[in-house]
């Protein structure tokens, strides 16, 4: 397509949104009434039905999200609709051995009392964070949605984009924003390329019910096979989240409930009392894959399409709503400047802003992964050291606390609670 | 000025072409990029507080005629037209206009780009609620004359907001030495070190052209996160000034 010509078809044109937004997972929708309600107007494009997406459901999807990304949701207003479905996570116990067996030489307590600003995150179920952030979209007047829609074409002018839906349909805005996964269409058709690697493991993910109360402590016990994370959830129950190398995970998998359970007992141990499955069984092969870039001409990519790292418990959630949060900032600002909020130097600050933090992160995680085979958001705070020693000292705990609440880095405003 | 219909075809490629340099974030005019949110923050944050406008609301600028003096290819006149401000932008160098006025239409903003100058619209009786005189002054051959026509040009109770590049030795090895042979940000001779103005020069120029300045900022540049920003002390190499026409 001649550019040239592309730019007088779509220049004369009212566009239909400032921000076109393809994706209506998570990110999708809180970048949406990010920007929605500091006055610009939105079309939120995604392949299925709100209704399917809001699904109440439990199937045993849980998140935990970080103190930045709850002062993200309370910024939007979403959080009052699910704080009382939520459980604050008090404590983090951090053990080396076997579950159950009592405690092990590594022993690290992670207590929320030692930061003042609380709960150092929050245990939320996927169904009542979606339902939220539908419902406050549904009620914001500049945003529209467009679903079930299939995008399949997407070209860009010295003013513009425009997105052709597979029923022909036309969709221009001055800039689309991928947050359509980590198979993102509209990275591929940017022409953006990906680097990734396989871990050779895979997560099973599930939630229990248990007999015993969990007082609100988050226990990850990192075990021969692979780490395993306990996080509580509201009531006596628990999310699982377990890894093993991809083959025994694949074998567990296919086990029926009872035998399912058979295996997870001795790992978990019995110090929650008896526990029964809750919704349904998870696998996620954990894998990495990094956007080589996070924006192209007129085109940003945000959450898992610009880095999808192990979609467990949160950490790719966390890590998604920092680039909503900074993309957000970075776009209003410039609009209320009166630039073009496409522009290749604005967009270039969004990608000086996340891509080093994410980089970092990547690596970090490889690093961790490689230690521990896994990184729990809420325990990341303790890679590449001995756990002895960072619970000895309790200057450098409060710190990897304050780093596993999510509030260290250049923080979004939004990841401070504040309006942009 | 010829209508786009007319325009000889080879002139507008040579328009295109000038006016995607001007706005290439990377190219020729890379260092105007880095500074202009710097620029435009301080800009919309003087003209919102003087006029007492939302600059969160749609088109805050509305209503105000502004007067962009050296507006190049248009870098500060097009976010003024996004913020509703009818602009005037007015370049003493004839090839920037027609490349400033393909821009704006491509871009869908209406902008009268004019070949002109302060003392000639001054003359002519042109009148403006805000005029920016930015990177302008240090080039003048006689600032007091300049900025008492800039002077002319503000309706009572307007607003001019003026950058320069203070003199010193630092400004010295900054601008010129830095910027122009060092970083090669700039072309060589861009500059002549003797016509900067230091801050307290400026103020008493503006003072004696009937204008009563009321802040300045230093445009300072970080070079850990590799851009501009205000700074209310550090007025030591580029620096910018407001100032107001009292009813």
């Amino acid at each position: 397509m001649d550019n040239r010509e592309c730019g007088r078809i779509l220049g004369g044109m009212e566009r239909d949104a400032d921000i076109v937004i393809a994706g209506g997972g998570l990110n999708g929708p809180a970048l949406a009434l990010a920007l929605a309600r500091a006055g610009l107007s939105v079309t939120l494009i995604d392949a299925l039905p709100a209704e399917t997406r809001s699904d109440a459901g439990f199937d045993g999807r849980a998140y935990a999200l970080a103190l930045g990304s709850q002062r993200l949701l309370s910024a939007l207003d979403v959080w009052p609709a699910v704080a009382g479905n939520s459980q604050p996570i008090l404590d983090i116990e951090v053990t080396d051995g076997r579950a159950g067996a009592g405690a092990a030489p590594w022993f690290l307590h992670f207590d929320h009392a030692e930061i003042e600003e609380g709960p150092m995150g929050h245990m939320l179920e996927d169904r009542y964070l979606r339902r939220a952030l539908l419902d406050a979209m549904a009620a914001e007047q500049r945003i529209t949605q467009v679903a079930p829609a299939e995008i399949v074409a997407q070209e860009t002018d010295l003013t513009g984009v425009a997105v052709t839906l597979a029923d022909g349909r036309r969709i221009t805005g001055r800039i689309l924003v991928g947050c359509d996964g980590r198979r993102s269409g509209t990275a591929t058709r940017a022409g953006i390329a990906r680097t990734g690697w396989d871990y050779g493991q895979t997560a099973l993910v599930c939630a229990v019910a248990h007999e015993r109360p969990h007082h609100g402590t988050a226990h990850q016990f990192f075990m021969p096979p692979g780490p395993l994370a306990i996080l509580p959830l509201p009531g006596n129950r628990a999310s699982i989240v377990w890894t093993e190398s991809t083959g025994a995970a694949e074998a567990i998998n296919a086990l029926s409930d009872e035998r399912y359970l058979d295996i997870l007992r001795p790992r978990f141990g019995d110090f929650l009392g008896e526990i029964s499955l809750v919704g349904e069984r998870f696998t996620y092969p954990l894998s990495l894959t990094l956007a080589n870039s996070f924006v192209a001409d007129r085109v940003a990519l945000a959450g898992d399409a610009a880095h999808g790292v192990h979609p467990i418990a949160g950490q790719g959630l966390n890590l998604g709503l920092r680039d909503v949060g900074a993309l957000a900032q970075v776009l209003v600002e410039a609009h209320r400047r009166g630039e073009d909020i496409g522009a290749a130097n604005v967009l270039a600050r969004y990608q000086q802003w996340r891509r080093w933090d994410t980089t970092t992160l990547a690596i970090g995680t490889d690093l961790v992964n490689r230690l521990f085979s896994n990184d729990n958001p809420l325990l990341r705070a303790a890679r590449d050291i001995g756990l002895g020693a960072v619970n000895a000292a309790p200057g450098l705990r409060r710190r990897f606390i304050r780093e596993a609440a999510g509030l260290t880095g250049d923080l979004p405003r939004l990841m401070q609670g504040r309006a942009i | 000025m010829q209508s786009a219909s007319t325009i000889d075809p080879a002139e507008v490629a040579k328009f295109e072409a000038m006016a995607a340099e001007w706005w290439d974030p990377n190219g020729k005019f890379k260092p105007l990029h880095m500074l202009n949110p710097c620029r435009l923050d301080y800009i919309v944050g003087q003209i919102a507080a003087e006029f007492d406008r939302d600059p969160t609301a749609e088109a805050p600028f509305a209503g105000l005629r502004l007067l962009d003096i050296g507006c190049g290819g248009g870098l500060l006149s097009e976010p003024m037209a996004r913020l509703g401000a009818a602009v005037v932008g007015a370049d003493a160098a004839a090839r920037n206009i027609p490349v400033a006025e393909l821009h704006a239409r491509q871009t869908g903003l209406e902008i009268d780009y004019r070949h002109t100058s302060a003392e000639a619209l001054a003359a002519a009786g042109e009148t403006f609620d805000v005029v920016l005189n930015m990177e302008v002054v240090e080039h003048v051959a006689d600032p007091l004359s300049y900025l008492t026509a800039c002077q002319q040009l503000l309706n009572p109770g307007g607003l001019m907001v003026c950058s320069t590049i203070n003199r010193n030795a630092k400004s010295f090895a900054m601008a010129i030495v830095g910027a122009e042979y060092v970083m090669r940000w700039l072309p060589k001779g861009t500059h002549e070190w003797s016509k900067f103005i230091t801050p307290d020069e400026l103020y008493a120029l503006l003072r004696e052209a009937g204008l009563e300045p009321v802040d300045r900022k230093g445009f300072v540049f970080n070079p850990v996160s590799w851009s501009w920003g205000l700074s209310a002390r550090d007025l030591s190499v580029n620096y910018v000034t407001a100032s107001v026409k009292r009813a």
